[in-house]
């Protein structure tokens, strides 16, 4: 087994800086990635000749042949299942899901194998696949298209977890997780696949290491740890928390698994009180980790109860009811508000 | 260039949603191929290294006959954990490694150890699963052996993916993949073929149909006229052999692995055969099939045909007889006292694989354990 190429280095910032969606950095992200790295091989339902559903995988097969951009069959076990014999014969296989929803039939695949083939033949059998499962909901998808289902991949030894939520984390993350020796599921928040940021293609900013997360808004009040789709609204809910006299911190956690304990315990102790935002359903989710791991942490520092502000514990809503369920902006200031502020 | 076939004749067209090719060829056989006691047999011992061929097919269901006893005997004493016994199928066990090369992969499910061995992986590497000191023993890459596979089939795509990308890359390597009757009801048995199928992928599927999943028969599993039937659908070869002709299933098996390798495409081949013991040493298979059933199939024994239809045609002796069993006898001799000495045991070596670095978090947990192993062996000092 050979590992891959270092990633390319970042081209210096010289080239006037123009704006990107997330999609386009994620195309990017494969499109160098196949350039340096003969063995990276595409494969999923609809990614050669349509460019993939949301585009992701636009002019691959083009540039690289089907054969190194895939039009499989349509069976998700099937497709993750054919990535690992390819990824057990030196290959590099990046998967994409076409939604959420539809990743379940690969979850035995995923679990079964996928996690557990290193640990298995005691580190012999590598499994260097990149799984990109679009997730979360907010566009107004019917049924099956609008899932949060990080928390069954977070729970499983083996797997890497990362979301990005900003145009740059699309590239430096993706460049990443192709990259890394071991199996990462990438979930891209597809209702941020548009939105824009100054970014290049021309000049990509610099690959993002896996398990690091980071403060995108420094504050003194209380401290909001989110991830991928809820990173937007966290961070208009830190701006008009100012009309309330709360300054927030802003911690966008990129990696869910492995976990940065130490950015997000340092930025809950600067601050003593936190809120974990995410879509997807409370119980059991990934906010209830989170709000354990400070507990466990920062207790002397906390002022107030970790609090979480998720989705309902509900099947995901049609997409005339979605925006009861998702954490808006004034559902994370009413859970600030409880943060046992001193009148 | 690519090796896939998406040129625009694939295209649509009004024409292309109706019968795309013939089914017919695709047909396994109507009647299992027989090779023992038929007038093939003879064909075999005059072709030239025929009599070589049918003594080592002997030597090696022998072997693998005593293979199987000495590891269920090894559950007994508690030397092994559990132990699926691959008794009644060693004809197909062996014919396996026979027909495959070095370079090409094996994908086994857990009652496939016999053939994991005989591919020329060590007993005690093969049995680490069953035995529980751990779940892979061996170098997957020494002998081109994947995993045991415990989840039905889920090892099919597996091999579908590794001979595309060997095809990819323009290797000659084939892949093998070992399922029984009841992981043909499973999903990842229909994904593997029709990926196969797709892609055009040199694999050779084989179902070792030995009856039973565990307690239910094979009519309860499936309506297919015969499991090979099942490749038409996927438009691969199907083929039907009787699993416990060893010969049959060598040459079987042999040429559709050399189908596959020269690109005609995957195989699906279904051999019928029949597992003399229960699911493992832990099953009870009293419960759901009849004593005189069992004995019936004791006469169709793989090695007492072997041996007996040999002998009749005269490649076969008394010598050639005693120097398998004292090669049976050595095999098991080894076992014992590979499986007679404890497994050595490293605690920390749980948090090692599980990625390529070590989490943090797997640091902190692996610290706690070092831990305590170390009060452990201060209170042990102090006793």
């Amino acid at each position: 087994m050979t590992s891959a190429a270092p990633p390319r280095a970042a081209a210096p910032q010289s080239a006037a800086p123009r704006t990107a969606t997330l999609a386009s950095a994620l195309n990017s992200a494969l499109r160098d990635a196949m350039r340096d790295d003969p063995s990276v091989h595409v494969l999923g339902e609809d990614v050669g000749t349509l460019g993939g559903v949301f585009r992701i995988t636009d002019g691959l097969a083009a540039e690289f042949g089907a054969d190194r951009c895939l039009d499989t069959p349509l069976a998700e076990a099937g497709i993750l299942g054919t990535a690992v014999g390819m990824a057990m014969y030196g290959l590099r296989p990046v998967v994409e899901m076409q939604f959420d929803a539809f990743a379940y039939p690969a979850f035995e695949q995923l679990v079964s194998h996928v996690a557990r083939m290193r640990n298995r033949t005691a580190g012999r059998m590598p499994l260097p696949i990149t799984i990109r499962i679009p997730y979360g909901g907010g566009i107004g998808g019917v049924e099956h298209h609008s899932d949060s289902s990080e928390a069954y991949y977070a729970h499983t030894p083996g797997l890497h977890v990362v979301t990005p939520a900003t145009v740059a984390d699309g590239y430096g993350l993706l460049r990443s997780a192709i990259a890394s020796d071991d199996p990462v599921v990438f979930l891209e928040p597809k209702r941020l696949y548009w939105s824009k940021d100054d970014w290049s293609a021309e000049a990509p900013t610099p690959i993002e290491p896996i398990g690091r997360a980071v403060v995108r808004r420094q504050g003194s009040s209380a401290t909001l740890l989110t991830y991928g789709p809820s990173l937007p609204v966290c961070l208009e809910a830190a701006e008009a928390a100012r009309a309330e006299g709360w300054d927030l911190s802003v911690v966008d956690l990129r990696s869910l698994a492995p976990f940065d304990d130490e950015t997000v315990a340092a930025a809950v102790r600067a601050t003593g009180r936190a809120v974990v935002v995410h879509e997807s359903a409370g119980f059991a989710g990934v906010g209830a980790e989170i709000a354990a791991r400070v507990t466990e942490r920062c207790f002397h520092h906390l002022a107030a109860p970790v609090l979480r502000v998720t989705g309902f514990d509900i099947p995901y809503p049609p997409p005339m009811l979605e925006e009861h369920h998702l954490p808006g902006v004034d559902r994370i200031l009413d859970a600030v508000s409880k943060l046992q502020w001193e009148q | 260039m690519t090796v896939l076939d998406h040129d625009l004749a694939t295209a649509w067209t009004p024409d292309a949603h109706g019968p795309r090719r013939d089914p017919a060829p695709l047909l396994p056989e109507s009647e299992p191929v027989r090779i023992l006691g038929t007038p093939a047999l003879r064909r075999t011992v005059d072709s030239p290294g025929g009599p070589e061929l049918l003594r080592d097919l002997h030597r090696r269901l022998v072997v693998g006959r005593r293979f199987n006893q000495q590891a269920t005997t090894l559950t007994k004493q508690g030397r092994l954990a559990v132990y699926p016994a691959s008794t009644g199928q060693e004809a197909c066990q062996i014919a396996v490694a026979g027909a495959l090369r070095p370079g090409d992969w094996l994908f086994p499910s857990y009652r496939d150890t016999l053939a994991v061995v005989s591919r020329g992986v060590d007993p005690l590497e093969t049995l680490t699963l069953l035995r529980g000191n751990a779940h892979c023993g061996y170098d997957p890459y020494e002998h081109q052996v994947a995993p045991l596979s415990t989840p039905l089939a889920t090892q099919a795509p597996h091999a579908v993916g590794l001979a595309h990308a060997a095809r990819l890359r323009g290797d000659s390597t084939v892949a093998l993949a070992m399922v029984g009757d009841g992981g043909t009801s499973e999903g990842d048995f229909h994904e593997a073929l029709n990926f196969a199928g797709v892609l055009n992928a040199p694999v050779v599927f084989l179902v070792q149909n030995n009856g039973y999943a565990i307690s239910v028969p094979l009519a309860k599993q499936s309506a297919a006229p015969t499991l090979a039937h099942k490749a038409v659908g996927y438009g691969i070869q199907g083929r039907l052999v009787d699993g416990n002709d060893a010969v049959a299933v060598h040459t079987v098996l042999g040429e559709a692995v050399q189908h596959a390798r020269s690109g005609a495409g995957p195989v699906l081949v279904e051999a019928v055969t029949y597992r003399l013991e229960a699911h493992t040493n832990a099953d009870d298979a009293g419960r759901y099939r009849s004593a005189e059933e069992v004995a019936g199939w004791r006469e169709r024994d793989p090695l007492t045909l072997m041996e007996r239809h040999l002998r009749e045609a005269g490649v076969l002796g008394d010598q050639e007889v005693a120097a398998a069993a004292a090669e049976a006898e050595e095999l098991a001799d080894r076992m014992r006292t590979l499986f007679h000495v404890k497994p050595e045991l490293d605690p920390m070596s749980l948090f090692t694989h599980v990625y390529a670095e070590p989490t943090p978090q797997l640091r902190e947990q692996a610290a706690q354990l070092a831990a305590e192993l170390a009060a452990e062996a201060a209170t042990g000092a102090e006793r």
